[in-house]
């Protein structure tokens, strides 16, 4: 086991590596650079800014120096934010939204589960029907078309929830935003749930089980979750990360000072260590889930084994 | 008043009739087998007494347990009978157990379900039932999965499962089909021993498993009963056509039937081969040890083990898709190379093969006529497409299937078409040599005879050669002119049918042939030669492999490896061979 998470950790390597390379020649490929603005500074000022930070080096170079500082746990300076690192940037908004994904994953979760369950269930029936066709909608919409829907209705028309985060405070500022992030997910995982859970209802222990004379409560929960969850937990990975990127839409959208927010804006200013910085540390986040995630999987299916 | 009482029963699926006007009684206590074959509504029946059928299937007629009626009855009256009143032991228990689950946990909700016990005196329930179905080290076996278990044990743990409440009825359906030939004769007296005042209904289609089991049998012909009466009766006197025809299908050993040895040279030979497996975790697995094959023209060569023995293996290296790891195959005097892809495409056109599942072994998306074609297409891309279609025709008629099955597609097929149609895909291009592996283990007993009939017919014209796997003794015993015995990855036996099944010198040879259930009432239970199973080719005993389930073994089979040795005609790789007497 410590051997096999030794071998996935040693694993990710190249792959932020690649990351790394791939995400800094994007950014510095981006017409434009830092200090461009309306104002064109004189030369001697913009020779003197880009020499202290090294951006008149040749890129080879630049990018080795980057390297060695990301390697000591150093992301640089942030190019806009003047008095702040990228390391305190990230420490300041990633809470807020790790917070907001968190949230939205357990919604999404939760109501998904139940949905796909109860649709599995009552397969072929109105109820499935319309859970079904409720996920078919939260897929094919996209987030940034809903997010304002919600706004306009929940909170402009009918006054019940704050439209954006300044302003106001508490729970009820987060509402929204969750909902949000978590619709498409609940849409998904429900129509996960419900093929793997109608899969798992037929297999031959399932049979078992009702031939003891179990109800379909203990049916379900006793003996057909565990393996029912396996399709949903392996979706996990690929759930963190598109809500991360959800995140990056509804937080511009809300006016919510996460980390996506920073992201955005620093991918319009060319902010390249904060871009860089915020890419590498979500890039290292979704290996280390997905890590948990198959290290999870072992914990429910025990024929699982890790080499 | 009958325990229970099935009277004019019907089970449709839309114009499809499962079972038709069945009516038969149970008493408590009693022991009744239900015998037909695959798709003559047996199963059906059972799932209908426990209202476990989908809702698709409209049932008529009437199931009475006790007097109270279950047809057209709620779940919430079946959650009643179910387990407490009827249990039921179902074919395949890899599948019938849930494998997320530890054994005791499953065991345990069965208790709770029902209100019987919880928490302590649940578990001690638990381990008590496991103990008493021969579970060794109950205690932690409670807290094994499923896979960590051998089958039998597993389906030992649902056997516990089934007699945990105690109910009044078991339903057994083909409880011992999935398991190893030696394991089979240890369920089913498991079976007899722990029943006590429980009824027991055995759904199964070997009779020989009936003969032995039950007081009293029912046989079923396309969901209708055609004979039922005292098994001694049954047996005897058989008054319906598909009786007699079912207990002439029975698997019987006789040394008479066995034909008469083939001599000459050897067409295919296999020396010394070797073949291992890496395993992660565990280093290196050594599934075939030195074994020596030799198959001549015109005879059949039957391989014969239970799971583990290596005979697949033996098979896989000889045709070079695995590499042996040492030892040669030679064909018609040539060396072949060890890898199928180095060989010439004239030596892998004259080996040829056919497999357990006819179903899937062919593409459903082809016709039987482009199945058919299709190696000779790869073997002869020369040939027209009307001299192509006369091959096809002519190679079906061999194997009796008319032109009207040439655009049917494989789920258009019976069992036995689709083994036959595997048959003239693989004779299509005239091979020497057919290797099937357990070709007709899926397969109805009456088929099974027809089949195995065509293949000694086809060998009669042509002179081809067969090796023929299997599990079972029974199936091999009247097509093998000669019979290797493997175990656990070597050969332990070996001599031509006749003396095999006439004087058999290995003990294990002996159990395998004790262990096929005689089709006769008359003839008692065969009692059980072997205790155990067989254990994980990952850690195979020292010495002799067979010595932890040999009655006759003594201190040097625990360390010395037995070296082949002839005895008359047979050769057998047992130290005890020549003092020990294996005729009773």
């Amino acid at each position: 086991m410590a051997q096999y998470v030794l071998k996935r950790l040693l694993g990710a390597i190249p792959t932020l590596l690649f990351v790394v390379v791939l995400s800094f020649l994007l950014v510095h490929a981006a017409p434009g650079g830092p200090f461009d603005e309306e104002r064109v500074l004189p030369d001697a000022v913009a020779a003197n800014i880009e020499a202290y930070y090294h951006l008149d080096e040749s890129l080879p170079k630049q990018f080795v120096r980057y390297l060695s500082g990301v390697l000591q746990g150093d992301f640089g300076p942030s190019y806009r934010y003047r008095d702040h690192t990228v390391s305190e940037l990230i420490a300041d908004a990633f809470p807020l939204s790790i917070r907001l994904g968190v949230m939205a994953i357990i919604v999404g979760v939760v109501i998904g589960v139940g949905l796909g369950t109860l649709a599995a269930l009552k397969q072929n029936t109105v109820t499935d029907r319309v859970a079904m066709g409720f996920a078919m909608s939260g897929i094919s919409i996209p987030i940034f078309v809903i997010a304002p829907l919600l706004v306009l209705f929940l909170a402009v028309k009918l006054n019940w929830l704050p439209a954006g985060w300044s302003g106001s405070s508490g729970v009820s500022r987060m509402l929204l935003p969750v909902i949000a992030l978590a619709l498409p997910q609940i849409a998904y995982i429900s129509r996960l749930t419900r093929a793997s859970m109608i899969d798992v209802l037929g297999s031959g222990f399932i049979r078992t089980a009702r031939a003891q004379g179990l109800g379909t409560y203990a049916v379900v929960r006793y003996h057909a979750m565990k393996p029912a969850m396996l399709p949903v937990l392996s979706y996990m990975g690929p759930a963190i990360a598109s809500v991360l990127t959800g995140s990056v839409v509804v937080e511009q959208i809300f006016g919510i000072p996460g980390l996506g927010q920073f992201f955005v804006t620093g991918a319009l200013n060319r902010d390249y260590t904060l871009v860089l910085g915020i890419v590498i540390f979500y890039a290292a986040l979704i290996v280390l889930l997905n890590l948990i995630v198959d290290i999870l999987y072992g914990v429910i299916d025990p024929r699982v084994r890790y080499r | 008043m009958s325990l229970l009482n099935i009277c004019q029963l019907g089970i449709r699926y839309g114009d499809v009739v499962a079972v038709d006007d069945l009516s038969f009684a149970i008493d408590s206590g009693e022991s009744v087998g239900l015998v037909g074959e695959s798709g003559s509504g047996k199963t059906q029946t059972a799932l209908a007494i426990l209202g476990l059928l989908p809702a698709t299937a409209e049932i008529s007629g009437s199931i009475k347990f006790a007097g109270e009626e279950f047809v057209g009855a709620d779940d919430r009256a079946f959650d009643k009978l179910r387990a407490t009143r009827v249990s039921i032991v179902f074919q395949d228990p890899t599948q019938a157990l849930n494998p997320y689950l530890r054994i005791g946990e499953q065991l345990r909700r069965i208790l709770i379900a029902h209100n019987i016990a919880a928490g302590a005196e649940a578990d001690a329930r638990v381990i008590e039932t496991l103990e008493s179905v021969g579970l060794p080290d109950p205690k932690r076996q409670s807290g094994a999965y499923p896979h960590q278990l051998s089958g039998g044990m597993r389906q030992r743990a649902m056997i516990a499962s089934a007699l945990i409440t105690s109910p009044d009825l078991l339903i057994a359906d083909e409880p011992t089909t999935a398991l190893d030939v030696t394991v089979q004769a240890q369920i089913l007296e498991l079976l007899d021993t722990i029943r006590k005042d429980t009824a027991l209904l055995l759904i199964t289609h070997d009779l020989g498993v009936v003969a032995g089991h039950c007081d009293r049998m029912l046989v079923l012909e396309n969901g209708g009963l055609v004979e039922s009466g005292a098994t001694r009766q049954v047996f005897g006197t058989p008054k319906c056509a598909h009786t007699v025809s079912l207990l002439e299908a029975a698997p019987r050993l006789k040394q008479s039937i066995a034909p008469q040895p083939v001599s000459g040279k050897a067409l295919l030979r296999v020396d010394g081969a070797s073949v291992s497996y890496r395993e992660p975790g565990y280093g290196r697995l050594h599934a075939v040890k030195s074994v020596d094959l030799a198959l001549r023209k015109g005879e059949t060569v039957a391989i014969v083990g239970e799971s583990g023995s290596g005979k697949s293996s033996l098979v896989r290296a000889l045709l070079g898709l695995v590499a042996a790891e040492s030892g040669a195959v030679s064909f018609l005097g040539e060396t072949l190379p060890r890898d199928a892809r180095s060989r010439r495409q004239q030596i892998r056109r004259e080996l040829q093969l056919i497999f357990q599942d006819p179903a899937g072994s062919l593409n459903p998306q082809m016709r039987v006529s482009d199945i058919v074609v299709e190696p000779l297409s790869v073997h002869e891309p020369s040939l027209d497409r009307r001299a192509c279609r006369e091959r096809v025709i002519r190679i079906l008629e061999q194997v009796d299937l008319g032109a009207e099955f040439l655009q049917r597609y494989p789920h258009e097929l019976s069992g036995g078409q689709a083994q036959r149609v595997a048959i003239a895909r693989a004779l299509i291009v005239e091979p020497k040599v057919l290797i099937c592996d357990e070709a007709v283990a899926a397969l109805d007993g009456t088929v099974r005879e027809q089949i195995l009939k065509l293949l000694q017919d086809i060998q009669g014209r042509t002179g081809l050669s067969i090796l023929f796997i299997s599990h079972d003794l029974g199936v091999v015993s009247s097509i093998s002119h000669r019979v290797l015995v493997m175990y656990l990855g070597r050969l332990v036996e070996c001599a031509d049918g006749q003396t095999v099944f006439g004087s058999p010198k290995h003990p294990y040879t002996r159990a395998l042939i004790d262990a096929v259930p005689v089709p006769d009432p008359e003839a008692g239970i065969a009692h059980t030669s072997l205790s155990g199973e067989v254990p994980s080719i990952l850690s195979p005993p020292t010495g002799c492999a067979f010595h932890p389930r040999c009655a006759y073994a003594e201190s040097r089979c625990t360390t010395e490896l037995p070296a082949p040795t002839a005895i008359g005609a047979t050769t057998v790789c047992c130290h005890r061979a020549t003092e020990i007497d294996l005729q009773a």
